[in-house]
């Protein structure tokens, strides 16, 4: 597993600089941007916030700097992440509250839409030039429109008009967050309409992918050893299918990557509360705090869905395994 | 079709429920017949025709040599024989009995989803010629014998497991390969892999389709010897597709020449090596020097093979042959007999209307 080490090391490495990146950028703006950031508090501030921000920016303190980026990996390891000027309240739980509700809404319908989008491509792979290729220009049509009008188009439709699913929001207001069956199902019902968006905006990419690789491996020698060994038709799709998932391994990865950053304009359309509608609040009130929050949460989100997406790929394909 | 796997037939009894009949060299019953088979590419007026009404017999325990250059549709026959004929290609006619050991003929051409799938591989197996192709990539070596054997019999996981570590040391492979991944395996040893594959439920047929031009000429020849002791081993027939005729000559019973989509020489294989009597034979002779004994002046063919698009008129050879007449440009010559001699020919100039030239002679 020498690769994987080495996968990993990348990462870390990669993480380093981010949160470097992350620590440096506030200390290098022009201007005090303390002073910046009080001023749009417009008169609302306390000492100890001051005191706070002041401690995040390295503002007043008369530290060096290597004692600081000390201070800063020290505060981050205790998921101190400052206190967010618009909210009035520490970083680390405001995300704790988002990014959950991201993760569930947006990851769930990410999965859901390559799997959905992944078995499609494979039988039009398989039965291709058949009537079901019609599936292909549709699942285009979709993915072409702009994701954010679609689900305004829901909304109206399916929501407004018809009342069959909740308007915004990601639960029943009237219950309490908690783990209970009601709850459970609140939330499930409210992300429906979502999840729909995120699904049929994306899947035609899945499909289509899927698909072009199945035609390709279909031709391939070994595919046709399937069918001259016998072996029943579900086993010849499966040799096939194996081999032709492969790229949609690396997109999805991708895919997930881009989970927190991408959902965004969904949130802002259901109003849901998730991080994009976080990272719109924080970009408005030039909340630095929590834009930088935010930012290690992406850049972890990325870093991790990579490296899950490197472990699936070994598994899948025994050749990236001793490669250098 | 029994769902279990036949013992394996002894050494010295090749075929223990062959007919009662004493089997004389030469005189084996069929076991596949290819007869009248057209195969197109593409459908209607402008279909081009890849294969026209071949015929040809494989017996037990023969080797068959399906010689030609690339275009002369030698694969094409045997994947439209098998069902394996990918498109646009199109079986235009004819049939292909396969003689099981036990039971009526079958017709593969004309056999159910189900039957053909019953058939394949316990019956007629392939090799082909890329062995990194043909064996998939992501899965372990051991999983190609298991896929095979679940497929095709009742046995116990582990019993499986047995067999398929007998299988790769029947062709000079460990066991311990089982688990490896196609790509950590040597060219040489992928294709005795894919040997060992073929082989596993002891087929009656096995084809070849260029099995060993992948391979350099000392794991070629290795391989080659082992394919001849298996054969003798284990009874199995053998089409065996190559451009290489030289190889054929030391290595197949009968030879059966193709070009332009047509068979138009068969012959025992020391006949053929001797005496040619198509001038297309006597001119691929001419190219390939022999693995053994004196090397002759090579002279080669003139001329490239025709495009399937525009097959000349009359014998499709015609514009090469140094000896066309004023009739090969009109006519067909049909694959006929020649009289006395187990072997047929497609040329006039042994219908006995024209002077036979002395290198195409009998010798």
């Amino acid at each position: 597993m020498t690769t994987l080490a080495r996968r990993l090391g990348v990462y870390l490495l990669t993480a380093w600089v981010a949160i470097t990146v992350n620590f440096l950028l506030p200390r290098m703006m022009p201007g005090n941007p303390v002073r910046i950031l009080i001023g749009k508090i417009h008169g609302r501030v306390t000492p100890q916030m001051v005191r706070a921000i002041e401690e995040q920016f390295g503002v007043g303190l008369h530290q060096g700097l290597w004692s600081q980026y000390l201070h800063y990996w020290d505060q981050l390891f205790h998921l101190n992440l400052g206190v967010s000027i618009a909210l009035s309240a520490p970083v680390s739980s405001v995300l704790k509250q988002t990014v959950p509700w991201t993760v569930g809404l947006i990851g769930a319908s990410t999965v859901l839409s390559f799997l959905l989008g992944t078995f499609v491509g494979t039988y039009l792979g398989w039965r291709r030039g058949t009537v079901f290729d019609a599936v292909l220009p549709v699942a285009t049509f979709f993915q072409a429109v702009p994701y954010f009008f679609f689900g305004t188009v829901l909304l109206l439709v399916f929501a407004s008009h018809l009342r069959w699913f909740p308007e915004l929001g990601a639960y029943n207001e009237a219950l309490t967050p908690h783990w209970h069956w009601a709850f459970v199902a609140s939330v499930l019902r409210y992300g429906q309409l979502p999840a729909i968006t995120v699904i049929v905006s994306s899947v035609a990419g899945w499909i289509m992918g899927m698909r072009n690789m199945m035609v390709t491996t279909v031709a391939e020698d070994f595919v046709l050893m399937a069918v001259a060994k016998g072996l029943p038709k579900r086993k010849v799709v499966a040799y096939a299918a194996r081999n032709a998932v492969l790229p949609s391994i690396s997109n999805f990865s991708l895919a997930m990557g881009l989970l927190v950053s991408g959902a965004l304009l969904v949130e802002l359309v259901f109003n849901y509360p998730g991080v994009g509608d976080l990272l719109l609040t924080a970009v408005q009130n030039e909340d630095y705090p929590l834009l930088q929050g935010i930012f290690l949460v992406i850049t972890f989100t990325v870093l991790s869905a990579n490296l899950i997406a490197d472990v699936v790929y070994m598994a899948l394909d025994p050749r990236i395994r001793r490669e250098a | 079709m029994s769902d279990s796997l036949r013992p394996a037939p002894a050494a010295a009894d090749p075929s223990p429920n062959a007919s009662p009949q004493p089997l004389s060299e030469g005189a084996e019953e069929p076991v596949l017949e290819i007869r009248r088979l057209s195969i197109d590419y593409g459908l209607g007026p402008g279909a081009l025709h890849a294969v026209v009404a071949a015929d040809l017999t494989l017996r037990r325990r023969q080797v068959l040599g399906l010689a030609g250059e690339s275009g002369s549709g030698k694969s094409t026959l045997a994947y439209g024989a098998t069902r394996l004929l990918r498109e646009p290609g199109v079986v235009a006619g004819g049939e292909v009995l396969l003689n099981p050991r036990e039971g009526a003929p079958t017709d593969l051409l004309a056999a159910s989803e189900r039957q053909l799938r019953a058939i394949r591989w316990s019956e007629i197996s392939m090799v082909l010629q890329s062995a990194l192709n043909a064996l998939n990539p992501v899965v372990r070596i051991g999983k190609e014998f298991d896929d095979i054997l679940r497929a095709h019999s009742r046995l116990s996981r582990k019993a499986r497991r047995r067999r398929a570590g007998e299988l790769l040391e029947m062709v000079g492979i460990h066991p311990s390969r089982l688990s490896d991944h196609p790509h950590q395996l040597s060219g040489g040893q992928r294709q005795r892999v894919m040997i060992a594959l073929a082989l596993a439920l002891e087929p009656q047929v096995v084809i070849m389709d260029e099995p060993t031009t992948a391979l350099d000429v000392v794991t070629q020849r290795e391989i080659i010897e082992e394919l001849i002791e298996l054969r003798d081993r284990l009874g199995f027939a053998l089409l065996f597709i190559t451009h290489d005729l030289s190889l054929l000559i030391e290595l197949a019973d009968e030879i059966a020449v193709m070009y332009a989509g047509r068979i138009v020489e068969r012959a025992p294989a020391e006949e053929l090596y001797r005496s040619p009597r198509h001038p297309y034979t006597y001119g691929l002779l001419h190219s390939f020097p022999p693995l053994h004994g004196e090397v002759p002046p090579m002279t080669g063919i003139p001329g490239s093979p025709p495009d399937l698009a525009s097959i000349p008129a009359g014998c499709a050879f015609h514009p090469r042959c140094p000896y066309a007449m004023d009739r090969c440009t009109r006519a067909v010559p049909a694959l006929d007999l020649l009289e006395g001699q187990g072997r047929q020919v497609a040329c006039f100039l042994h219908d006995g209307q024209a002077a036979v030239p002395s290198e195409l002679a009998l010798s």
